[in-house]
């Protein structure tokens, strides 16, 4: 039974989800100059997923991530000013300047990392909840993953061995259609990923990710089954992408119109803000206060970004060993 | 007179400390107690080889059966770590290193640099390595130059039932991942071992013998055959200082140039196939960093480029003999 959500519950949803949707877009703006170094991977879009799932854990539950990782780590409290700056490569980053976007990771909050290797996080998260059922907390461990993850070896390893020994896992399939340029209907045998579940032994389901609310409920069921011993679950969450692959990746294998028809239509921002304002459970006021702040957050962090100062020569080797 | 013991029963032996001192210490593997599910005895193998044997029983729990997944399972060990576990996860064979390396070397090894710094990730991989079994292609390489070559792992290759126990204690309390790799004909080798806790330092050498002639580095496995060479050489007057470097990462370069320095020859013996091998990397910062000292080209004596034989005749052929070590050291000793 999922917890009913509060007032501050809700602020706090449309908060998480404003924060990754400025820090990506600013972040999409940004990159077309040219100044910021390497891949990025935009979670634009799919926020209700990150941020519907990561409001029923702690920081003592643990979550894996993938190369599309920014929503995941603000959604389970990195703070995005420092991501801001590791994103630019600066030594205040999350990482010192040594990871990047696609490793962004916080062990303090329970963020194993964003990911370089699709479906690399399955086998970790079967640790920590290995780690949690061993020391009989009552804490969980998410594996998000995207559809094309879906059919890496690793995520079926993993789905089977957290089936086998009752770990406390939710497996988080994000399936944005899209697995870089590839859509699921060519690569996924089954009708959803949610079908494969009960080959694994698991319960499955699939949900509208654009919904903030059926997101919460079905990862709210799930993590609760984890707490309560009664093992894993696989939770399919339907949603899209608005940007590419990765930054630069025109998106010429999209339907003309396809993302634009979606930001018009599905948003998970506006449709969150409509439900709450015609509930009356918050004002729009309410949610202009938190645009204004997050955009104050975000502006910000890009400038702290800017100047902040990079590693140097004495930092390329440290933190290789703990003692070598 | 200290008691002799098997490398297996070393290692057995290591385990079962650590595991008695530190809870967080837990094994896991294929077989490692090998009967889960099944309606006989629930710890029938102890491992394919029995070097866990009896584990199960003495620590419930914390001994784990797997499936055959070894990316679910060195990977779940490797996420175990990272939240402050200490797990010692079981390779079967090091040639299966192929269905697992993602989450050993661009996981385990790279978290703590890519995380500037914030996570430790204390896990042992314990695999068998090498020839000698007739056990064919898949089941009987080396590979300990592989993982040396990633930087964030640390690599441990014992040669003597003594260094198994200590190193695989150091292992274990180590906060890096660490690949400790277990040569299969060495599991009924005897030796002295302390009953005590004890460790081995990594990135120290064993000086095994002492000479001034020519230099002999070997691994595992074949500092058996470098001393069998070198008690023949004896006999015809040349003598050979044997240095095991006893972990490949951290490597003991000093001991091995101050022997270099000493002696001007170096033969170096290592089993792998040759390309890319230890052997090789051995080979390179001698002559780097001592070429003012030698007095002969550097000889390596290693497998072939060739995947491990099975038939019997060649896999003896495969396998660097003492004889063979001898005629490198006799050519290195007779070079003009």
């Amino acid at each position: 039974m999922t917890k009913k959500l509060t007032r501050d519950d809700l602020l706090t949803a449309y908060r998480t989800m404003r924060t990754i949707r400025e820090f990506e877009e600013r972040l999409h703006t940004d990159f077309a100059t040219g100044e910021i170094p390497g891949f990025v991977h935009l979670y634009a879009g799919e926020e209700a997923s990150a941020t519907g799932v990561c409001m029923n854990l702690t920081k003592d539950d643990h979550i894996a991530s993938t190369h599309r990782g920014h929503g995941h780590c603000i959604a389970k409290g990195v703070d995005p000013v420092g991501m801001m700056a590791e994103i630019w490569g600066r030594k205040t980053g999350t990482c010192k300047g040594k990871g990047g976007s696609m490793h962004i990771a916080d062990l303090s909050v329970g963020m194993l990392g964003a990911n370089g290797i699709v479906g690399g996080g399955g086998p970790l998260v079967c640790g920590t909840a290995l780690a949690a059922k061993l020391r009989g907390t009552r804490n969980v461990s998410v594996c998000f993953f995207g559809d094309g993850a879906s059919n890496q070896g690793t995520i079926f390893e993993a789905m089977n061995l957290a089936s086998v020994w009752n770990l406390p896992v939710i497996f988080l399939a994000e399936n944005n259609g899209y697995a870089e340029a590839t859509s699921y209907n060519y690569s996924v045998a089954c009708d959803t990923i949610a079908d494969r579940a009960s080959a694994f032994g698991m319960p499955g389901i699939t949900v509208d990710g654009f919904d903030f609310f059926a997101v919460h409920e079905a990862a709210g069921e799930a993590i609760e089954r984890a707490r309560n011993g009664g093992g894993p679950s696989l939770v399919e969450v339907k949603l899209s992408r608005y940007y590419g692959h990765f930054e630069g990746d025109q998106q010429t294998y999209r339907a003309p119109g396809e993302v634009q028809n979606i930001r018009d239509t599905k948003d998970c921002l506006l449709q969150f803000a409509r439900r709450v304002t015609a509930s009356g459970e918050l004002a729009q006021a309410d949610l202009d206060a938190i645009d204004a702040e997050v955009k104050a957050l975000i502006d910000g962090s890009v400038v702290k970004a800017k100047s902040d100062p990079k590693p140097t020569e004495a930092d390329l080797l440290t933190d290789v060993y703990v003692s070598y | 007179m200290a008691r002799k013991i098997t490398y297996q029963q070393a290692i057995n032996e290591a385990l079962d400390q650590e595991m008695a001192r530190d809870q967080n210490v837990i094994v896991m593997g294929e077989d490692v107690a090998g009967g889960s599910g099944a309606p006989g005895e629930q710890d029938a193998w102890g491992g394919v080889l029995g070097v866990t044997r009896g584990l199960y029983a003495k620590h419930p729990g914390r001994v784990i059966d797997t499936p055959i997944s070894e990316s679910g399972y060195v990977g779940a060990a490797i996420g175990a770590a990272c939240c402050g576990m200490r797990p010692v996860a079981e390779l079967m064979f090091v040639d299966f290193l192929g269905v697992c390396f993602d989450q050993i070397f661009n996981q385990a090894a790279k978290f703590r640099y890519m995380f500037g710094g914030k996570a430790e990730t204390p896990v042992v991989i314990r695999a068998m390595y090498g020839a000698g079994f007739r056990a064919a292609a898949q089941h009987s390489q080396c590979l300990y130059n592989i993982f040396t070559h990633i930087p964030g792992l640390k690599v441990v290759v014992p040669s003597n039932p003594y260094d198994a126990k200590g190193l695989l204690i150091q292992s274990i309390r180590d906060n890096d991942p660490v690949i400790f790799l277990e040569h299969k004909a060495l599991y009924t080798m005897e030796g002295e071992v302390p009953e005590e806790l004890y460790t081995v330092p990594f990135g120290e050498a064993a000086v095994v013998r002492e000479g001034h002639d020519v230099t002999i580095v070997a691994f595992g496995r074949m500092v058996l055959k470098a001393q069998e060479a070198a008690a023949d050489l004896q006999k015809q007057g040349i003598h050979c200082e044997i240095i095991d470097p006893r972990t490949t990462s951290p490597l003991d370069t000093d001991t091995i140039l101050e022997s270099v320095e000493k002696t001007g020859r170096l033969v170096v013996v290592d089993e792998s196939h040759p390309r890319c091998s230890m052997a090789s990397d051995i080979a390179g910062l001698v002559a780097e960093q001592a070429f003012d000292s030698l007095k002969a080209p550097i000889r390596q004596v290693t497998g072939f480029h060739a995947p491990v034989p099975f038939s019997d005749a060649l896999e003896e052929l495969y396998i660097p003999s003492a004889a063979k070590i001898v005629a490198a050291v006799k050519s290195v000793k007779e070079y003009k």
